[in-house]
């Protein structure tokens, strides 16, 4: 066993880490947050320009990485910084199933992808869905040479920058079904496609898709027709793997931010980190850290093993952020007291990362209830 | 011992009842389960609706218009505002400044700004805390120098809460740097118009605005505006707090929190069944409510107890850390009830003429629970109360 970075990923780790310190301090931040598009291009230029979208891909697809250690060493340094750029839906949602499931011609938009030119958005949740992937509703209907679509997707992050969305729909087999689900690639101007746009509370917008009578060629189609569930599945393997490793990073940064301002702030002429009361909990968030950092080795070392294995160690690391991510969040902001409660004050960010990180593809028990069921297999 | 509502209880319950239906206005109510930041006239009518009531002050005495409750009716009065979705009446000259009037305040000061508060004349805010003076606020610096017949005040304080709609401030100002901190400090009230005075917007983490800088220079206060004796606004300080922690384990704000989420847990569909029959999701539920059951009888004893005259003293610190406990964990079930609808930010989703981007029941719920963690930070934080019960117990 080891457990130190390859030298090119403790390069990537250094190369990121020195890029983020320069150009995404609150100040910056905060301007992206306030942007109409929430998002900064020349952020995301810069990033491809470094190789960090290129590391999430393997050879094959023109990157030089794309295992589950190159997602947790890109993601954890994104998460430090509270980066609000959809890193996650267009390179390892987006560009993850289009290199598993593209045709020539839909895989060489992934060398698009590592090159910062294209955004993705992948339409899958819906409004009744919540956290279950089997849950299609929308439709695709065979008319002729082409396919339409009908439905609605819910909280579809980056949506709105989005170049094209990678949408699901069911082409066979009733709601919840496992089989019957396709994917289409549908650019996001496509006649019959409108979006309600939206900010989201840790950063970063989403929108609500309508589909109505949206047709595309057969030629749309990813991969083949109705057997779609498991590449989303595995794309979302690698996007748990990417939101542990974010949510570690922010929960690194809280407790940095949180340990600083123990000892700097005073009250009753002392700082307050010397308050016995305080002192311990800072502990107890650093043992936590540890763990978390721990179980995101756990998953991020699996994501190539077999499914079983993969999943169970996915849903632990998932759950234990969850609570531990809760813990941290609530903590730093309490031990911070009134000053954590600002909007612009870098910590509240942080905690807002950590927080909204439970909500997409599952939260603490959704995990707890898949590892139960995973375990006693 | 009897747990039930006498039925002197269950008439006033209905009375309450009949009351919030007819009066409090169903957009006010609609606006305050969406969380919507409520406008300084809307704030005014429902204030004005429970004057015209004779019940919006229910703690003060009956010779300055209160409402001689006891303390179970003031329960069924919170708990039933609570569910009916009514604003929250501002404390700070109703429940913070007046009793300190009433206590130390001059007949003039009593005669003039008691029925003004009353009748919504004058919005106060309080004026304690400073940047460098927060669980600490006897170090706090902003400084009053007399000057014939008034004061000159210099300085800052900080989260203000509703600064930006008040119209006047209770403010802690030090006149005298030359003894120990807590001899040195007088309770002033300013006009929040004098020259001299500029409030700075605050925007806490879920986007609101509800605290403020209030930055003081070359304020020029009139003496008569000094509450009781210079140097003596420590005590008048800890009085107050002993009254900023009525209502303080909010018990009827969880009891309606808690009916939201099971709400919620029933419409929220997860592998084709309700959340509330998820087992994960359920046991959090029931432990929630588990403790707000009893926590509901531990405010109602120790609250009728102070009734009969003995002040809840290190009790009130109970209340504050294990009510807002409960509560923030009820924001927290709320969060995670909504489900990926728990991601828009909350302007969007419950702002203007929109529809709610998904259930309406999800659109404040993030907001919420960001917002709420500030329970646990203010009103003394818990580590204060902490630190209190154990003093107070301990010796320590
Ligand atoms: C939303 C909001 C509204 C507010 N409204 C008002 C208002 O209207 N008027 C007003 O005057 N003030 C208001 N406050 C201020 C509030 O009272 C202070 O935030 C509070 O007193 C804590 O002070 P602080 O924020 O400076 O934190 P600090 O006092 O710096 O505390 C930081 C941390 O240290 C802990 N700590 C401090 N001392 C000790 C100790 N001895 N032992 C153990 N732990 C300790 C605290 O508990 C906290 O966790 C408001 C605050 C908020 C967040």
């Amino acid at each position: 066993m080891n457990f130190d970075l390859t030298e090119e990923r403790q390069m990537l780790q250094d190369t990121l880490r020195r890029f983020l310190s320069d150009k995404y301090d609150t100040a910056a931040r905060n301007a992206i947050l306030d942007s109409e598009t929430g998002l900064s291009e020349d952020i995301w230029n810069g990033l491809a320009e470094l190789g960090i979208i290129g590391a999430l891909f393997s050879e094959d697809y023109g990157g030089f990485g794309g295992a589950g250690f190159d997602i947790a060493v890109v993601f954890e340094e994104l998460g430090r910084a509270g980066v609000v750029e959809p890193m996650l839906d267009t390179a390892i949602l987006g560009g993850g199933l289009l290199a598993a499931l593209g045709d020539d011609a839909q895989k060489e938009m992934v060398e698009e992808v590592i090159g910062g030119a294209l955004h993705l958005a992948v339409a899958h949740g819906e409004p009744a869905s919540r956290y279950d992937l089997n849950r299609v509703e929308t439709t695709a209907k065979a008319a002729g040479d082409s396919i339409v679509l009908n439905g609605r997707k819910a909280v579809v992050v980056n949506a709105e920058a989005a170049d094209h969305l990678i949408v699901s729909a069911r082409e066979s087999g009733a709601v919840g079904d496992v089989d019957g689900i396709s994917l289409f690639v549908v650019p996001s101007d496509a006649a019959g496609l409108t979006m309600r746009g939206y900010a989201l509370m840790a950063g970063g917008r989403a929108a609500e898709v309508t589909l109505d009578d949206v047709s595309v060629p057969a030629s749309a189609r990813l991969g083949e027709a109705g057997k779609a569930l498991p590449a989303i599945e595995n794309a979302v393997a690698a996007a748990n793997v990417a939101l542990a490793a974010e949510t570690m990073g922010a929960m690194q940064s809280a407790t940095e931010l949180t340990k600083d301002y123990l000892m700097t702030r005073k009250q009753f002429g002392r700082p307050i980190g010397t308050f016995q009361a305080l002192a311990h909990r800072m502990s107890d968030m650093l043992i936590e850290l540890e763990q978390a950092r721990s179980a995101v080795i756990n998953a991020a070392g699996h994501l190539e093993s077999d499914s079983r294995i993969r999943d169970m160690q996915i849903a632990s690391a998932r759950n234990l952020m969850g609570r531990v991510g809760r813990l941290v969040a609530e903590e730093s902001i309490q031990m911070h007291g009134g000053i954590a409660m600002t909007q612009e004050y870098e910590l509240a960010h942080i905690a807002k990362r950590i927080t909204m990180a439970d909500h997409r593809f599952g939260d603490t028990d959704y995990h707890l209830e898949r590892f139960i069921a995973l375990s006693a297999a | 011992m009897d747990l039930s509502y006498t039925d002197e209880e269950l008439a006033f319950r209905d009375e309450v009842r009949a009351f919030l239906d007819e009066k409090l206005p169903k957009e006010m109510a609609a606006k305050v389960a969406g969380r919507g930041e409520l406008t300084r006239e809307e704030m005014e009518k429902w204030h004005a609706i429970l004057n015209e009531k004779g019940w919006l002050a229910p703690n003060w005495p009956e010779e300055y218009g209160g409402c001689a409750w006891n303390a179970v009716q003031k329960h069924i009065f919170e708990e039933e505002c609570a569910f009916a979705n009514a604003p929250r009446i501002v404390p700070f000259g109703l429940s913070m400044l007046a009793p300190v009037l009433m206590k130390f305040g001059s007949q003039e000061q009593r005669d003039h700004y008691l029925p003004r508060i009353l009748n919504g004349d004058d919005w106060w805010c309080q004026g304690y805390s400073e940047p460098g003076a927060g669980s600490d606020l006897a170090s706090l610096k902003t400084r009053a120098v007399r000057d014939g017949d008034h004061y000159i005040v210099n300085g800052q304080k900080t989260w203000t809460t509703m600064g930006q709609h008040a119209d006047w401030i209770f403010c802690l100002v030090r006149t005298d740097t030359d003894v120990k901190q807590q001899e040195g400090i007088s309770f002033l009230l300013i006009d929040m118009n004098t020259p001299g005075i500029e409030v700075r917007p605050i925007i806490l983490l879920d986007g609101t605005h509800e605290v403020n800088e209030v930055w003081f220079t070359d304020v020029k206060v009139p003496v008569e505006n000094l509450v009781g004796e210079e140097n003596k606004g420590w005590t008048y300080a800890k009085y107050l707090l002993t009254h900023e922690r009525t209502n303080i384990a909010g018990v009827g704000n969880s009891q309606a929190g808690l009916d939201a989420v099971k709400r919620m847990a029933r419409a929220e569909i997860h592998n084709g069944r309700p959340l509330i029959e998820n087992p994960q999701f359920a046991a959090r539920m029931a432990q929630a409510e588990i403790d707000l059951m009893a926590m509901a009888t531990t405010n109602l004893r120790i609250v009728s107890k102070a009734a009969v005259g003995q002040a809840p003293g290190v009790e009130a610190s109970m209340l504050k850390v294990k009510g807002t406990v409960i509560r923030q964990e009820i924001n927290d079930l709320a969060r995670r009830a909504a489900g990926p609808y728990a991601m828009p930010f909350p302007s969007e989703a419950v702002e203007g003429d929109n529809d709610p981007i998904g259930p309406e029941y999800a659109g404040p719920v993030s907001a919420a629970y960001f917002n709420n963690r500030k329970l646990s930070i203010f009103g003394g934080s818990n580590e204060i109360q902490r630190g209190i019960i154990a003093k107070v117990t301990m010796g320590v």
